[in-house]
């Protein structure tokens, strides 16, 4: 009969990747490069939007500038923050604090009249 | 039979994840509400303040064309400075991942020489945090010279409350870095010790990814 311990005994392997938490591989220094690329064009992009005078006074100024800063957030998270790749209960850690936050900030700018124009 | 478990394993758990990952996400999601908490303050006063300086030009001439606004008033924000703090923390990112790549893989094929240095990363990691952490000291500096306390109008208290909860987190950041780099020059971190560095580098992205936000709503859009 196995005693106590045996019930929990893994290999290192297993440990490792139990300790982790992880479902996959971690991305490649090649990819963790691109990621870096693209955020870095992104930003650029953000920032050139600011100093165009006629873009800055459009309505898509707003709403362009909130995508491209959600799609920087997302990229981090899931490459850097390995969510992608991470277990299940991971993501619904993050992202359900992350949805109240986002509805009580939304919430709040109703409250207090910022859609309304004034 | 299996080997032995090894000293580094986790105790047992109902889920098979290790309580301090699982801890250190439950801190991030409880971190989003603050930081929401902090955004959303920031975005009902803007546009309240009753006294300059202010964040943007009241006034912008090339767009409202000069007639309509006669009397233009400067912005305080430095964008041009604020990109390069924001740029130097993406890279913090990209150096941080790069640490815990070469603590996971340290000894296979392919991270060998500098790419495997994790001292080399997380060093450069602690400095690149330092370097944010100067740009934002030389802008809070500038302000209270140009006459924006956090006591001057609500643009002051909202603006200098919530970057500065923000620069408190990346202080943080880099001792905890900086501590993580000790160990590793005392007695170099293996395989068995990558959560250590998972741990301190999901803590340092979300401190990213706060900034992404924060630049974008902050600064950029007026």
């Amino acid at each position: 009969m196995p005693d106590h311990h045996d019930q929990f005994t893994h290999t290192n392997a297993d440990i490792d990747v139990h300790a982790m938490g992880e479902v996959h591989e971690h991305p490649t220094w090649k990819q963790y490069k691109w990621v870096a690329v693209i955020l870095t064009l992104i930003t650029i992009l953000e920032v050139w939007a600011y100093y165009l005078p006629s873009f800055v006074a459009s309505p898509a100024f707003v709403p362009i500038l909130l995508i491209m800063s959600a799609l920087k957030f997302a990229i981090v998270v899931m490459f850097y923050m390995h969510l992608k790749y991470d277990h299940k209960l991971f993501r619904a850690l993050f992202t359900g604090p992350l949805m109240i936050a986002m509805a009580t900030l939304i919430s709040l700018l109703f409250l207090f009249g910022k859609f309304m124009g004034r | 039979m299996a080997t032995a478990v090894a000293t580094h394993a986790h105790p047992p758990t109902s889920t098979g994840l290790d309580h301090r990952k699982i801890a250190i996400w439950a801190f991030i999601g409880s971190e989003c509400m603050l930081f929401a908490s902090l955004i959303s303050t920031y975005l009902i006063y803007k546009g309240r303040s009753v006294v300059g300086p202010f964040p943007h030009e009241v006034c912008d001439p090339a767009v409202l064309g000069a007639i309509k606004c006669p009397t233009k008033m400067n912005a305080i924000l430095n964008i041009p400075v604020t990109s390069m703090s924001t740029f130097v923390l993406l890279m913090s990112s990209l150096f941080m991942v790069l640490a815990l790549a070469a603590v996971e893989n340290r000894g296979k094929p392919g991270y060998e020489g500098l790419l495997g240095s994790s001292k080399f990363w997380l060093m450069a990691t602690a400095i690149a945090g330092a370097t944010f952490l100067g740009f934002q000291a030389y802008e809070f500096t500038s302000f209270v010279h140009e006459g924006l306390t956090i006591r001057t109008n609500l643009f002051g208290s909202s603006f200098f409350t919530l970057t500065g909860f923000h620069g408190a987190h990346v202080t943080a950041g880099v001792l905890w870095l900086l501590t993580l780099f000790a160990i590793d020059v005392k007695r170099g971190l293996q395989p068995k010790d990558a959560l250590l560095v998972d741990i301190s580098a999901l803590y340092w992205h979300f401190v990213d990814v706060v900034w992404i936000a924060i630049f974008t709503l902050v600064y950029l859009i007026r």
